[in-house]
């Protein structure tokens, strides 16, 4: 049975008729051709289709299109148009923390990327709102994003795989952005010195 | 002047850290898979679901497709009897839909295209399949001793058995004497991107967008089936998310993408192969068993060892894991066996993961030889720099750059491993029993020929690169233009690398840490081709294309790269969980050309030996044949909480014999000896000595206090 709903993705309003048993990741990518949101596994288990709904991060794998008649989804695509992103202005311009990707190679094939980018944003904004996770000592205790330790940050995001691996490019990322202090534990740089450029 | 062979590079852009290329498309999503693209997708695709059998072995009876036919939007339903007839067989796992035989649970039994996927998957749903079941085969444990058989070769065209010197007699005269049985489960690449692809028959090329690490070889493998010419299949993978072997050679799904497109001419037919459907149509890693004995002197020094594997493949298409050609390379020892069994089973048809052969292979070697350091009362590290070999123990041949005691000193350096206790046990903190241990990692210099380069010369000074190279996430797209840019002598600024295409020059797969090395060759051969034809200021439009058929010069050479891998690990004490808090690799790989791309394909490889060490376990329904752990929520990888860490350090090398660029291959050594340095380390903490990955917390429950 086919019923018609509105979308509005990335600043983008869309009418769009799907199946009802279409779910949202398939409508905004088999109806919409906005591929941004990955499909890993369908399931819930991997986090590729992460976006921020309605300002909150969620998997939309795992719900139908039909609940969402008039909700606003921001994708990876979409998210430099956010608070603290480069703005509408500059839509060829990145959020920070795709900046931060780039800068600490937090990606190698791409394809959970995007999902990291909407479950990191989505994140540091519950720990904003004072959210605890599961590895937070004190539940009483506020919560601030620059406080976010390492443990944190990767108990927090654990609902998104990496099969390549680049979850220590994606910690240092996100915490550069969260504005905390530098990771503790060891540099886990080359020991060699990156040579300058010849020219 | 013709370039026969391409001559070494200086080292300008190669060397220097910068960041990915492509960075800014994945980071926003805009990069486009296999499944996503919309010059196809314009054209209103049909939507692919594939049927998969439910028995093991067998025979299809019929398939009932009249209720899925009657569903809306249901298009067509083929099955053996009306798919399109295909002009080889020969590749069993590629016959697609071709007859009635079942050859595995999960094998193609039918295929649903309809204009939506809601339609497809349900229309696959109300597709009845009726079967004659025959008794199957479907693990190892049910395999009797004569089902084992000797492959005429193992994977990569290795040797299946090799023998040097008298290892029994070696054996029976050591002073001191290890031996143990070593597993490995079955294990699934698992990349994040499902392999896809959407394909088109215009009615004289077929186009296909695939999720492959090779865009000719799926175009050379494929056509054939089709009985097509290859130049009639253009095959494009612009990118591809993950792969790890499982998109190294193509698979049975690509095969009923392509033959679906043929069936309704003119329209596009897109199919995503399902997370769980991965388990058994796109490969794995087979289920190893090593049978590992080694004799030495009192100080370590090995007299006699022998590797015997034994694993499962296949009855429909044999896939033999190499794994223990590692055993023939790494250390010294005058007696020496090596020998690989498989049994044929009733099962999905295996292929490459993430060095195969070395990674199970290491693991077994690696575990033994912290045995025989107990044993023998040796510090693991000494006991492998004792057992260096001056020559490769193999061929007899030089090595062209064996740095291994390096790798193993830097680290222990830098690891701090001095102060390690000897004694397992020795470090209680709180809770936990905390451990360290050491593993040694090797992954052989492989090199393909037949790669060809396109450098174009265009305005403004620019450089046109063109090879069907692949980037699979490895960074090959940053590399190859830092190489271009070095061959022809330019900025890096200037060259315009285009990859991923069967339109572009012809070029093997992006595996066996190869594809860097073997590309670069060819660009670097048409460049300095370009340049003895063309000049330093060539006008816009000239052109000039490099094949690299040989190189290097390394007859006589043994060409291998080397590591250490050291781990940390703390095993609670009355949970048996287990974490790894420390992981260093120190690898010997040549040229490191991009420090930024390179480190994390070593970061890469460390974090899945780590998942490999702790998690990964593919458990086959012995009734049934089917992997039960089939998605991502039963068969675990590592994720963000388990990962922490981890540093990577590499030598400072440059390896002419093996690349122009001085460069060996850096995709997969890391994986290499990871879980064993895990094995070792929690053995050290605990006293417990694990042989069989993965190491759950259920073997370091009760453990027994140490005398």
């Amino acid at each position: 049975m086919d019923t018609s709903i509105t979308l509005t993705v990335d600043g983008r309003r869309h009418d769009v008729v799907v199946d009802t048993r279409t779910t949202l990741l398939d409508a905004l990518r088999e109806r919409l051709a906005v591929t941004s949101a990955k499909k890993g596994c369908d399931h819930g288990q991997c986090g590729s289709c992460t976006v921020l709904l309605e300002g909150r991060r969620h998997l939309t794998c795992l719900t139908l299109a039909v609940a969402h008649d008039g909700d606003e989804i921001v994708t990876a695509a979409g998210v430099s148009a956010l608070e603290g992103g480069a703005g509408d202005d500059a839509p060829t311009s990145l959020h920070p923390l795709q900046e931060a990707f780039l800068a600490h190679d937090g990606l190698q094939c791409g394809y959970c990327t995007p999902g990291q980018v909407c479950s990191a944003i989505g994140m540091l904004d519950e720990a904003k709102q004072g959210h605890p996770s599961h590895v937070t000592d004190d539940l009483e205790e506020s919560v601030d994003p620059a406080d976010l330790d390492d443990d944190e940050v990767r108990e927090r995001m654990s609902g998104n795989l990496c099969r390549c691996g680049a979850y220590g490019g994606i910690v240092d990322a996100i915490r550069e952005v969260a504005g905390g202090a530098p990771r503790e534990g060891q540099p886990d740089r080359p020991a060699q010195p990156e040579r300058e450029a010849a020219r | 002047m013709t370039v026969q062979q391409a001559r070494p590079v200086p080292n300008r852009a190669v060397g220097i850290a910068s960041e990915r290329v492509d960075g800014r498309e994945k980071v926003t999503g805009l990069a486009t898979y296999a499944a996503e693209h919309r010059d196809l997708q314009l054209d209103d695709p049909l939507h692919a679901w594939m049927v998969t059998s439910t028995i093991a072995r067998g025979r299809v009876l019929r398939v009932d497709a009249s209720a899925a036919l009657a569903l809306p939007g249901v298009e067509r339903v083929l099955d053996h009897e009306n798919a399109p007839r295909a002009a080889s067989t020969d590749d069993r796992e590629l016959a697609v839909l071709q007859d009635d035989r079942v050859g595995f649970r999960g094998q193609i039994v039918a295929l649903v295209l309809a204009e939506t996927p809601e339609a497809a998957r349900e229309g696959a749903r109300l597709v009845s399949v009726h079967y004659d079941a025959e008794p199957a085969t479907v693990t190892l444990d049910a395999a009797g001793e004569d089902d084992f058989y000797a492959p005429e070769q193992v994977n990569a065209g290795h040797e299946t058995d090799l023998e040097q010197g008298d290892v029994e007699a070696g054996l029976a005269g050591a002073a001191v004497r290890v031996e143990g049985r070593y597993s490995t489960p079955a294990e699934h690449n698992s990349p994040m991107e499902p392999h896809a692809a959407t394909a088109r028959w215009d009615g004289s090329v077929l186009t296909m967008y695939d999720s492959t690490q090779a865009v000719h070889a799926v175009a050379a493998t494929l056509a054939p089936i089709l009985g097509l010419e290859q130049s009639q299949l253009r095959v494009l993978a612009p990118y591809v998310g993950g792969g790890f072997g499982s998109k190294g050679l193509p698979h049975a799904p690509e095969v009923a993408a392509a033959m679906a497109a043929m069936a309704v001419e003119g329209r596009p037919v897109k199919l995503v192969v399902t997370r769980q459907q991965m388990f058994a149509l796109t490969g794995y890693r087979p289920e190893t068993i090593s049978h590992v004995r080694i004799g030495a002197e009192p100080d370590g020094r090995i007299v006699a060892l022998e590797h015997a594997a034994i694993g499962g493949t296949s009855r429909i298409k044999e896939y033999a894991e190499q794994t223990a050609t590692a055993a023939r390379m790494m250390y010294a020892g005058e007696h020496r066996r090596t020998t690989h069994r498989v049994a044929a089973l009733d099962v999905a048809v295996p292929s490459w993961m993430r060095a195969p052969g070395e990674m199970p292979g290491m693991f077994a070697l690696e575990v033994a030889l912290d045995e025989l350091a107990e044993a023998c009362g040796v510090d693991p590290v000494d006991l492998r720099v004792r057992n260096e070999p001056e020559l490769d123990p193999e061929t007899g041949n030089p090595y062209n750059d064996r740095r291994l005691v390096e790798c193993l000193q830097r680290g222990a350096e830098r690891f701090g491993w001095a102060d390690r206790p000897t004694s397992p046990q020795a470090i209680v903190d709180g809770d936990w029993w905390v451990g360290t241990g050491v593993a040694s990692a090797t992954y052989p210099t492989l090199w393909m020929p037949g790669n060809t380069a396109r450098i174009t010369a265009d305005e403004d000074g620019r450089y046109g690169v063109a090879i069907g190279a692949v980037d699979i996430g490895t960074g090959a797209r940053t590399v190859l233009a830092q190489i271009a840019a070095d061959a022809l002598d330019v900025d890096v600024a200037s060259i315009d690398l285009a990859i991923g295409d069967t339109d572009l020059p012809a070029a093997t797969v992006a595996g066996g840490s190869a594809g860097t090395g073997s590309w670069g060759t060819a660009i670097v051969q048409a460049a300095q081709q370009f340049r003895a034809d063309h000049g330093d200021t060539p006008d816009p439009g000239v052109q000039t294309t490099g094949t690299a058929e040989s190189y290097p010069d390394s007859v006589g050479h043994a060409l291998h790269s080397f590591g250490a891998t050291f781990a940390e690990v703390r095993v609670h004490r009355w949970t048996g969980e287990l974490r790894v808090t420390r992981l260093l690799g120190v690898y010997s790989v040549g040229r490191v050309i991009n420090p930024t791309t390179a480190r994390s394909q070593f970061l890469g490889g460390l974090i899945m030996g780590l998942s490999g060490a702790l998690f990964e376990e593919s458990v086959r329904d012995s009734r049934f044949g089917h992997v039960v752990t089939q998605d991502l929520a039963t068969y675990h990888v590592a994720s963000h909480a388990d990962v922490r860490g981890l540093e990577v350090d590499w030598l400072d090398e440059e390896d002419h014999l093996a690349t122009p660029m001085g460069s060996r291959g850096v995709g997969e050594i890391g994986i290499v000896g990871t879980a064993a340095a895990i094995a070792n380390a929690a053995h050290h903490a605990t006293g417990v000595r694990v042989r069989d990955l993965p190491l759950t917390a259920d073997l370091f429950l009760d453990v027994p206090p140490l005398p």
